[in-house]
């Protein structure tokens, strides 16, 4: 049919530019992660020798192995920054839920004409920086910080958050919001209205009918917001950056660190295939539920 | 419809307070006329004056401006082009969404890593052209999104009407299609190129020297802590962005209740 | 339109006796009294009163926006009225939300809950009333024969089609044993062959539980099929209560008759009225119309006639003269199969409907357009309407 052949030639270009800027880096990624250190630019080895032909490359997949791996393993230092990686993320998702769903759940019950600014009102921040989001908090919560100053004024404080833990999970919950509410508040307005009303006919209280019907049937969003929200927050590195302390550990920080500071390249390629690893799952149901959801639409 | 309880009132104002009273109250202090965060010095704008005269920060501008523009039309061009084959098209379907969904999720140091890691193998030299391409490859996924979200909801027998009447497919596609799909498009760009004015982390990777973009250099700035240049030319940003996205709005909104 | 001729079921010989409402000593199991509703400056259901029997089938029947659906609200608790009250068994419902009002409510759309099995849909109610498992089982088996839907207890609202979405939707809203089905317009979105059917299981099963069900309907063949007693809605008040024979052979008013089945109605001025005969002059009948009519209509006032397409009889050959004669030509004709149904132009210019029933294959002399005929109806096929 003339018809696939034409969409096939549509999907030549990007096809073939993700190919090349997106998964075939992934390869060279791994490729490094078996390699050494070494004094020199770029600082790895071992590199293929061309000129060597056959040989050379021979030469140089004998040189791969997995030292990097067993070194991260035995630092207890990634250990660490990995467990807490995930314990950000999770924890995060987990507030961003809480915050999230009264703010989604509040929006679907106002009249449709005022939805729609409601919901640019929560878009609006997602299109302003990131990084000027996050640098916005560091001048409300540093120690001679706004949040201070206001404390003072009614006697409290200081509170020192800026450059902890505590900070972080701010700067997590703040940036990721709009992320959570956005899925959520897509489920939510969908639901049918008869569906509640049939659930207090059945004798249901409003709160049951919210957790017998609504939560259940809002459980693609949830799904979907702490998926979109919990990924990138395990490789997050603004964040624990600026918000963090010294002793914050993350692996999108750790990965900078050893790439920037260190300039150990193979060890940041072996904690971002380890990154990767861990979030392969996650990405693939994502991906599944985005499908899912954009073929609902049709 | 019930409407919103005061519950559902309070939640919404609470979290939409909580989304703005940062970037509000960085705005108002790029207005400070003292360079102290939490002592008000009267109403004053030399902050931005002083930025005028930052020839370092209007160099980063103008390269984070040139990047945008490139990156964003490429990406415009490609995701269309995908949204295109994975609306239609059935073969491949799963490996080519999964390029597509995948970068949005994935933490951007790895993405940045990886691309970095492809240019040293090519031995190409770090600078405005890595940072462009960088840019269009992890915007193209957005655009794509947003494109596709409109074509499911297109109606397919348009197209064939065209092409009935006398248009061959690519003739139906820029005559019916593309201006129907028009106004995602747009969207597409604006969000593409609004990501690549934001983005830090893929550009401090694959960027080199003289291609310096402005979060890189914000990023600097913020390190060494809060001032209020960095109030003036974030609020300047803030103003650029929300300028856009409301316009676009309102000529959506006007689009609409003209249509019959 | 075709509604006379669709056969009662052989129990309304049983149900013909069944007329609580005429019996004063009997308490009604719901009674509306004087009940208003607004929406913002809309009134959706005015000054409505109305008393429903325990074990009746009772119809709201009106075109969309008469406000039945809102009365039927009104008694499942989603609308609070705006003045008078609404009793159940004699206790004032005022008040109480809807999950504490023993009825239960199958919705137009069915609002099944998608997350959740057929079983789970029926165990729904159940579960909220607090019974013990093992009897939930029991019951939702129950409820699954009763619908005959055993074998799909596993499926998920979507696995299924919607005559069998309509049958769960039903099964749900009678597993908690309500006392008191309300029916939300629950044949609208099945085709018409299954909605025929579905009436007639309707009936069967009300009988069967002998349980009080209160249906919204628009379609005046659903509510005649299924109803003991019809009540007729139009802009939030009802216009008359009746058996559906009643509302059919005698509507009150020109709205009743013409929004139930097909019916020529005919302007005139009243001559003559006895208690039994009134005469009428019209411009559409030189010789006049003669009808049965008991009630009192005042000499020299304007009334129509109503009369039915099946009750008239068309001619070819010129009948003998008298009243309820009109003369006229074949404008046009629609062959339904089992009827026919022909306009007849007369000779004051307005149409009228006749329709006759194709009881023989071979038809003699075949009625054919411009063919002059001749209408004639008896004094008791034709109603006497004042307003």
């Amino acid at each position: 049919m003339s018809g696939r052949s034409r969409t096939g030639l549509a999907a030549l270009a990007p096809l073939l530019w993700l190919g090349v800027f997106f998964l075939f880096p992934f390869f060279l990624v791994a490729k490094l992660s078996l390699s050494d250190t070494a004094l020199a630019m770029p600082p790895y080895a071992p590199r293929v020798d061309w000129s060597a032909g056959i040989e050379g490359v021979r030469a140089f997949f004998a040189a791969l192995d997995f030292e990097t791996y067993a070194r991260l393993t035995s630092d207890s230092l990634y250990v660490a920054s990995y467990l807490s990686s995930l314990k950000f993320a999770a924890v995060a998702t987990g507030l961003l839920l809480i915050i999230g769903y009264p703010i989604a759940y509040g929006m679907s019950r106002f009249p449709p004409s005022q939805r729609l600014a409601l919901l640019m009102a929560v878009i609006l921040p997602f299109w302003t920086s990131f990084l000027i989001r996050v640098y916005a908090w560091i001048a409300l919560l540093k120690p001679q910080g706004l949040l201070n100053a206001a404390l003072a004024q009614v006697g409290l404080g200081p509170l020192n958050i800026l450059n902890t833990d505590t900070a972080v999970y701010i700067g997590l919950v703040y940036a990721y919001l709009p992320f959570m509410v956005l899925p959520l508040y897509a489920v939510l307005e969908k639901q049918d209205q008869s569906q509640l009303e049939a659930a207090a006919d059945l004798g249901c209280t409003p709160s049951q009918a919210f957790w017998r019907v609504t939560f259940p049937l809002s459980l693609p969003g949830v799904g979907a917001g702490a998926l979109l929200c919990f990924i990138p927050m395990v490789g997050e590195f603004v964040i624990p950056d600026l918000l963090g302390g010294s002793g914050t550990l993350m692996l999108g920080k750790t990965i900078w660190t050893e790439f920037f500071a260190n300039r150990d390249w193979p060890a940041a390629s072996a904690v971002a295939i380890v990154l990767l690893a861990t979030l392969v799952i996650p990405i693939v149901l994502y991906q599944r539920q985005q499908q899912k959801m954009i073929e609902a639409g049709q | 419809m019930k409407g919103p309880s005061t519950f559902n009132r309070v939640s919404v104002a609470a979290g939409l307070a909580f989304l703005y009273l940062p970037i509000v109250l960085l705005v108002i202090y790029s207005f400070n006329a003292s360079r102290l965060v939490t002592v008000w010095g009267g109403f004053s704008t030399k902050w931005y004056a002083a930025l005028l005269r930052d020839d370092q920060l209007l160099d980063a501008l103008g390269v984070t401006l040139r990047v945008g523009l490139i990156s964003a039309t490429l990406a415009t061009v490609l995701g269309t082009l995908a949204a295109v084959a994975l609306v239609r098209s059935r073969r491949g379907r799963l490996l080519f969404s999964g390029m597509i969904y995948a970068p949005l999720v994935m933490p951007e140091v790895i993405l940045g890593l990886s691309l970095l890691l492809l240019f040293v193998a090519f031995g190409l030299p770090r600078g405005f052209w890595t940072v462009t391409v960088s840019h269009a490859t992890v915007t193209l996924c957005y655009a794509t999104v947003v494109v596709q979200a409109r074509l499911v909801s297109f109606d397919g027998a348009l197209e064939e009407a065209a092409r009935d009447l006398g248009c061959t497919p690519v003739q139906a596609f820029f005559a019916v299609t593309l201006p129907n799909i028009a106004p995602a498009v747009a969207a597409a760009w604006m969000l593409a190129f609004t990501l690549s004015l934001d983005d830090l982390v893929i550009a401090s990777f694959t960027s080199g020297p003289g291609a310096t973009t402005l979060p890189i250099r914000i990023y600097s700035a913020v390190r060494l802590g809060v001032s209020p240049e960095i109030n003036a030319i974030s609020t300047l940003l803030i103003g650029l962005v929300a300028t856009g996205v409301i316009a676009v709005y309102l000529l959506n909104m006007r689009r609409r209740t003209a249509a019959p | 339109m075709t509604t006379s001729r669709r056969p009662r079921l052989n129990i309304g010989a049983v149900r013909s006796s069944f007329a609580p409402w005429t019996d004063p000593t009997l308490q009604p199991l719901v009674r509306f009294e004087g009940v208003t509703k607004r929406f913002g400056t809309e009134i959706a259901v005015n000054d409505v009163s109305l008393s429903i029997y325990e074990s009746e089938f009772f119809a709201l029947l009106g075109p969309s926006g008469c406000g039945k659906t809102t009365l039927m609200r009104l008694l499942a608790g989603f609308e609070t009225p705006d003045a008078g009250r609404i009793t159940l068994a004699d206790q004032d419902l005022a008040g109480r939300p809807p999950h504490q009002r023993p009825v239960n409510m199958m919705f137009q759309s069915y609002a099944l809950f998608p997350h959740l099995s057929v079983e789970q849909n029926i165990a729904f109610g159940l579960k909220q009333q607090g019974m013990p498992r093992e009897q939930i089982a029991d019951r939702v088996v129950e409820m699954l024969e009763l619908v005959r839907l055993n074998g799909l207890a596993g499926r998920k609202p979507h696995q299924l089609s919607g005559g069998q979405r309509q049958r769960v939707a039903l099964a749900r809203a009678i597993a908690p044993n309500p006392r008191m089905l309300l029916l939300d317009e629950p044949l609208a979105a099945l085709d018409k062959k299954l909605r025929e059917e579905t009436q007639f299981e309707l009936i069967a099963l009300q009988q069967r539980l002998g349980m009080t069900f209160l249906i919204v309907t628009h379609d005046q063949e659903e509510a005649m099929v299924t109803a003991d007693r019809i009540a007729v809605m139009r802009e939030g008040q009802i216009v008359q209560i009746g058996r559906p024979a009643e509302v059919y052979e005698t509507p009150n008013s020109r709205y009743v008759a013409d929004f139930i089945g097909d019916v020529n109605l005919f302007e005139g001025s009243v001559t003559a009225a006895d208690g039994k005969l009134v005469k009428m002059t019209t411009a559409d009948c030189p010789a006049g119309f003669e009808a049965l009519e008991d009630d009192a209509v005042a000499v020299g006032a304007t009334a129509w006639l109503g009369v039915r397409p099946e009750k008239i009889q068309l001619h070819l050959d010129p009948p003998r003269d008298g009243p309820n004669r009109m003369a006229g030509k074949v404008a046009d004709y629609g062959y339904l199969g089992d009827w026919t149904t022909y306009v007849v132009e007369l000779e004051s210019g307005r149409t009228v409907r006749a329709a006759r029933a194709n009881a023989s294959r071979l038809v003699a002399r075949p009625i054919a357009c411009d063919d002059p005929v001749w209408l004639t109806f008896t004094p008791d096929a034709a109603v006497v309407l004042t307003r």
